[in-house]
């Protein structure tokens, strides 16, 4: 049985998570990374994603998180995100209306390269936000 | 001297107007409750990305970021001035539209053009009656619940400014809530960002810490990733506080008004009973006159 780590996630509005883990996975910018307790400190920035850890009781869980960054300490990981919402808490409608919005502004091909960017940011976010709502079972 | 009806009058207008700013004090106070919560909720946050991003920046290069490099030639500024839509809330609103405008003087005597940013309708107004140049304004944001997206969104359109040279320098101009009594208008350069300091307090433990840290990517540039959120924590944290002293000012207007109107009541009902008094005796007066002329 592994040692527990502490996972706190924090938003500007709130603490999402501050609880025992057992384990962390996270998409870094430069590729997902998995924490367990004793991990070297490590600090790195985050992309649209998901975050899924095990609890005390070894149940998954899954937030989505908007990115940020992480720093992972060796008994605890402090994730700082602009929003993170829980599996249940996503308002997928607004997130499957984002997608479409973002999909039409891709389309249109006189926007210039930032609203492109913003875009393509939305349109990302809106994917991932979908697909932790979609995740069944946990 | 009044008449009886006319104090009367007078009398019950002013109750109806301490139960009007009895309501918006009691408004005003769950208003405030909420806007500190929301500010204790912020304060992790914060906290935390200020530590890191002192002790990332402690590791970059000095000139990593543009954002950090003070222009030589300064043409243009903007101030991003903080009020409240509404009124009725003493001198706040007040405070704050000298604050910004001691600055634009200032910048206008060295020759510098001033644009406004306008956060609440107070200042825009006076903004525009004063035929000052807003780049952009925000309404209905001051003093309601505040999404983090609107700091965001807003700071992004400074840092895009800023990096076209639309501005050289910008500030803001916001109400620093010190408590139910005091909060004095306070000024911050929001860009080029001034040196940040790493958290010295706690370089004795953490230092040795992050000598260890692997950065992903370079600390250059986690630092460009986190220096324009730096600007909308600068920014949401300034609208968190405007927003609280809105309410606590308000909340002590509303109290001094309430504490007027039963001043005003106490004083118009000693004119009241007075003015019955002498109603009385002069009715008094006139039977008795009455009677004894009756006697003969």
């Amino acid at each position: 049985m592994a040692e527990s780590i502490k996972l706190e996630v924090v938003t500007p509005a709130k603490y999402v998570v501050s609880e025992d883990v057992q384990i962390v996975m996270a998409p870094g910018t430069l590729g997902e990374f998995g924490v367990l307790s004793g991990h070297t400190p490590f600090l790195t920035s985050l992309k649209p994603g998901r975050i899924v850890y095990k609890d005390a009781s070894g149940k998954e869980k899954m937030i989505f998180v908007s990115g940020g960054f992480s720093e992972a300490l060796p008994d605890r990981v402090t994730i700082l995100a602009e929003s993170a919402e829980r599996r249940r808490d996503i308002d997928i409608d607004r997130a499957r209306a984002a997608l479409e919005r973002a999909e039409e502004r891709l389309a249109q091909e006189k926007a210039d390269k930032i609203s492109f960017e913003r875009a393509k940011a939305a349109l990302y976010r809106a994917i991932e936000r979908i697909k932790v709502a979609e995740t069944r079972g946990l | 001297m009044a008449t009886l009806k006319e104090v009367q009058q007078k009398i019950s207008s002013v109750k109806k107007t301490r139960q009007i700013t009895k309501a918006m004090n009691m408004v005003a106070t769950s208003r405030l409750r909420g806007a500190q919560g929301a500010m204790e909720a912020f304060r992790p946050y914060a906290e935390k990305f200020s530590e890191v991003l002192g002790n990332i920046a402690d590791k970059a290069g000095d000139d990593a970021s543009p954002l950090l490099t003070p222009r030589d030639e300064i043409r243009r500024v903007n101030i991003v001035l903080m009020t409240s839509d509404r009124g009725l809330c003493g001198g706040f609103n007040i405070n704050l539209i000298e604050a910004a405008e001691a600055l634009m003087k200032e910048k206008i005597s060295q020759g510098i053009e001033v644009s406004f940013t306008n956060f609440g309708k107070k200042g825009r107004d006076w903004a525009r009656n004063n035929r000052h140049q807003i780049a952009k304004e925000h309404l209905g944001v001051v003093g309601g619940k505040i999404a983090f997206n609107i700091a965001a969104t807003s700071g992004l359109e400074l840092i895009e400014g800023f990096l076209d040279g639309s501005f050289d320098e910008v500030y803001v101009v916001y109400a620093n809530f010190q408590g139910m009594a005091a909060q004095p208008p306070v000024l911050k350069k929001l860009l080029p960002i001034p040196v940040i300091e790493s958290a010295d307090a706690q370089a004795d433990t953490d230092q040795a810490y992050l000598a260890e840290h692997i950065i992903e990517p370079s600390p250059d540039e986690l630092l460009n990733e986190m220096l324009p959120k730096n600007v909308y924590i600068q920014i949401f944290n300034a609208l968190l506080e405007t927003s609280t002293s809105e309410h606590a000012a308000r909340m002590k207007a509303m109290d001094n008004a309430t504490k007027a109107c039963n001043d005003m009541i106490e004083s118009l009902t000693l004119a009241y009973n007075k003015a019955r008094q002498a109603a009385i005796t002069m009715e008094l007066m006139d039977i008795i006159g009455g009677a004894e002329a009756l006697k003969g």
